[in-house]
């Protein structure tokens, strides 16, 4: 399919395959296995000016968008998710800052993260708050011309690896959902330090920790916004960043297939290869055509974004939704007709099947999604003065 | 600090067939790559750079079509390519193309260090590079694996020998050939390959270099190419079988039938 791409962005796609093909299959099952975090590849990425390709130029990026950093890490999404998330994470930490940071704050850490020097995280989710946000316990309390943050990130994407920190914390308690704020934490701040590094099912290459706050005294200027903003900071975040995730689906849900329809070409079974079977062309048929129309969902909801429209929930939730869900089936089906072999980890799509579950759980589950996309139906509809009837 | 670097595009050897009645490479419908050993040298220059500072310009002969070729080099964060292009460099041999390069290399005026692949995979002759360091009058190193630039106008360079490693000091200006070990390849960044897909492409002619017509192309070649041909399969062969001891009695008897002197 012709998606009537600029030069630029087949650039970013010629690129990130080249990366993803020379410097990241080689190593994903050994990273996978021994779980390491993928320094040499952040570093590569680094090198390839990816890391800023959604930041703004006056800010050491690359200015481009929404859609220019689906399309970078679809790719690299087809060789390693795990290693994708990795570099993902860090833009995921850098748009609280990106969004709603004063002049200074871009200033400083911007051209820090869009030159891949130092990564960025995001710190949300906690042990008792989840999909329910609002059950975040963290405190953060001003103390002269400090925060003192108290608490706990859980699950949290580059723990440990990055060195610039999102974090929600609580302002004021009284307030409820609008007594969160967000604030930069940085590697080494006093009484900042992080859990052990979990063991996970799948995107093993990437680090997932806990972030550790005991009395842990930051200058006051780190306050992203104003006191109070955290929930509409996420939020906005998790806009920008959903249609990302869903790229990293589009990239997954590819790489399966392509693996898939080159053993069925080659497998031999009763005289034939397999691929000759409707059993399994109705399959691949099936996988290659949810494929698609998980990518054209995703380009046109990110291009859509760089537009700016004022109401992006409902759609970037359906690009995470559907490319997420069409991963996790394409990926499963991929281990189907591979076999015994796709079960065993000589081939890569035993791999990916674990890989893709983190698709429909991560950035807000998928039944997150759907109520996301379910109270908008209700108020976009709630808006109508026409009936269908 | 200048550094040029030479490039050559070969067939991606991966992909080569000989047509069996010309004995000649199929070039045909194969892709052409930069050669590797060039790209290590391309990636020391820019190591090079990344280090100590340096302008690189990256520097081939050969058809339009070779800008492609300089075009990547770019990419990967070369500064300046330049092309030589001229129906009078069609035919060269490896003296010829050495002339060619050296004169071009000349022509910059301020280089400091010229990098070549030790030899290019499709010809594997390993004498350009020794041929342009004679032809600029300037010391040479090959098989160079690691380059260290001292601020004193000289560098140090580890040469790969079959007995070792050699450490050599030499002066500027000079030229190193070199191997794999000086460093995989770098892939592009993005800021290079947009800025590489703009530039404009130097390319010089023989009007440019101003070369004795005599001494570029076919010309200019001492060697000529008459006839290719594959060798002839050895007709008899003979294999040895039993133990070790046995067969070394066997080729003991061989030898001695076959009156190789001394036995």
């Amino acid at each position: 399919m012709d998606y009537f791409l600029t030069e630029e962005q087949k650039m970013i796609q010629e690129l990130t395959e080249q990366i993803a093909r020379e410097k990241i299959r080689p190593v994903r099952a050994e990273l996978d296995e021994s779980e390491q975090f993928p320094w040499e590849i952040m570093r590569i990425l680094a090198q390839a000016d990816l890391f800023g390709l959604y930041i703004p130029e006056q800010y050491g990026g690359m200015g481009g968008g929404i859609f220019e950093n689906c399309l970078a890490v679809e790719k690299l999404g087809a060789a390693c998710i795990g290693i994708a998330t990795s570099f993902a994470a860090s833009g995921l930490g850098a748009y609280p800052i990106l969004l709603f940071g004063s002049e200074e704050m871009k200033q400083k850490y911007l051209p820090q993260i869009a030159s891949g020097k130092r990564l960025a995280a995001f710190g949300l989710t906690e042990p008792g708050a989840g999909s329910d946000v609002s059950g975040i316990r963290t405190t953060a309390v001003k103390d002269g011309d400090s925060y003192i943050l108290n608490g706990s990130k859980q699950w949290i994407t580059n723990g440990g690896e990055s060195e610039i920190y999102s974090v929600l914390a609580i302002t004021d308690k009284a307030k409820g959902p609008r007594g969160a704020s967000f604030f930069v934490v940085e590697t080494g701040d006093p009484g900042f330090s992080f859990g052990k590094k979990e063991k996970k099912l799948g995107i093993r290459a990437s680090a997932t920790r806990e972030l550790i706050f005991q009395d842990c005294r930051i200058p006051a200027d780190r306050l992203i916004a104003k006191e109070g903003m955290g929930f509409v900071i996420a939020m906005k975040t998790f806009d920008k960043s959903r249609p990302g995730i869903g790229a990293l689906g589009v990239g997954l849900a590819q790489g399966a297939l392509d693996v898939a329809v080159e053993y069925a070409r080659k497998r031999v079974q009763f005289d034939k290869p397999i691929i000759s079977f409707q059993a399994i062309q109705h399959k691949l048929a099936d996988m290659a055509t949810k494929t698609e129309a998980s990518r054209a969902l995703i380009y046109s909801v990110a291009r859509y974004m760089d537009s700016e429209p004022r109401e992006v929930s409902k759609v970037a939730a359906m690009a995470k939704l559907y490319a997420g869900d069409v991963a996790m089936e394409v990926a499963t089906n991929a281990v189907q007709v591979l076999g015994g072999y796709g079960y065993m980890k000589d081939y890569p799509v035993e791999k990916m099947m674990r890989d893709a579950k983190i698709l429909q759980i991560y950035e807000g589950t998928n039944e997150i999604q759907r109520n996301i996309i379910g109270q908008e139906l209700n108020k976009e509809y709630g808006r109508l003065k026409e009936s269908f009837f | 600090m200048h550094i040029v670097v030479c490039i050559k595009q070969v067939p991606d050897t991966k992909n080569v067939r000989i047509d069996p009645d010309t004995h000649t490479l199929v070039r045909q419908g194969v892709e052409s790559i930069i050669n590797p050993f060039d790209m290590f040298a391309v990636e020391g220059a820019l190591k090079i750079k990344d280090e100590n500072g340096a302008r690189v310009t990256v520097l081939t002969m050969g058809p339009p079509q070779a800008a492609e070729a300089l075009r990547d080099t770019l990419g990967l964060g070369a500064d300046d390519a330049v092309l030589l292009s001229d129906r009078a460099f069609a035919g060269s041999d490896t003296w010829a193309t050495s002339t060619t390069l050296a004169a071009a290399v000349r022509k910059m005026g301020d280089v400091d260090l010229v990098i070549c692949g030790k030899q290019a995979v499709d010809g594997d002759t390993a004498q350009v590079g020794p041929e342009m360091a004679a032809l600029l009058d300037v010391p040479f190193a090959t098989f160079v694996k690691k380059i260290d630039v001292a601020r004193s106008g000289s560098i140090t360079v580890h040469r790969q020998t079959d007995e070792g490693t050699e450490v050599w000091k030499v002066q500027l200006p000079a030229l190193v050939t070199v191997i794999k070990e000086l460093g995989e390849p770098r892939v592009p960044s993005l800021r290079h390959k947009m800025r590489a897909k703009k530039a404009e492409i130097a390319v010089w002619g023989n009007s440019e270099l101003g070369l004795d017509p005599n001494s570029t192309g076919l010309c200019g070649s001492f060697t000529q190419v008459v006839r290719v041909f594959s060798p002839q399969r050895r007709g008899s062969r003979v294999q040895l079988e039993g133990s070790i001891e046995n067969q070394v009695e066997q080729l003991f008897q061989y030898l001695k039938k076959a009156r190789v002197p001394g036995l």
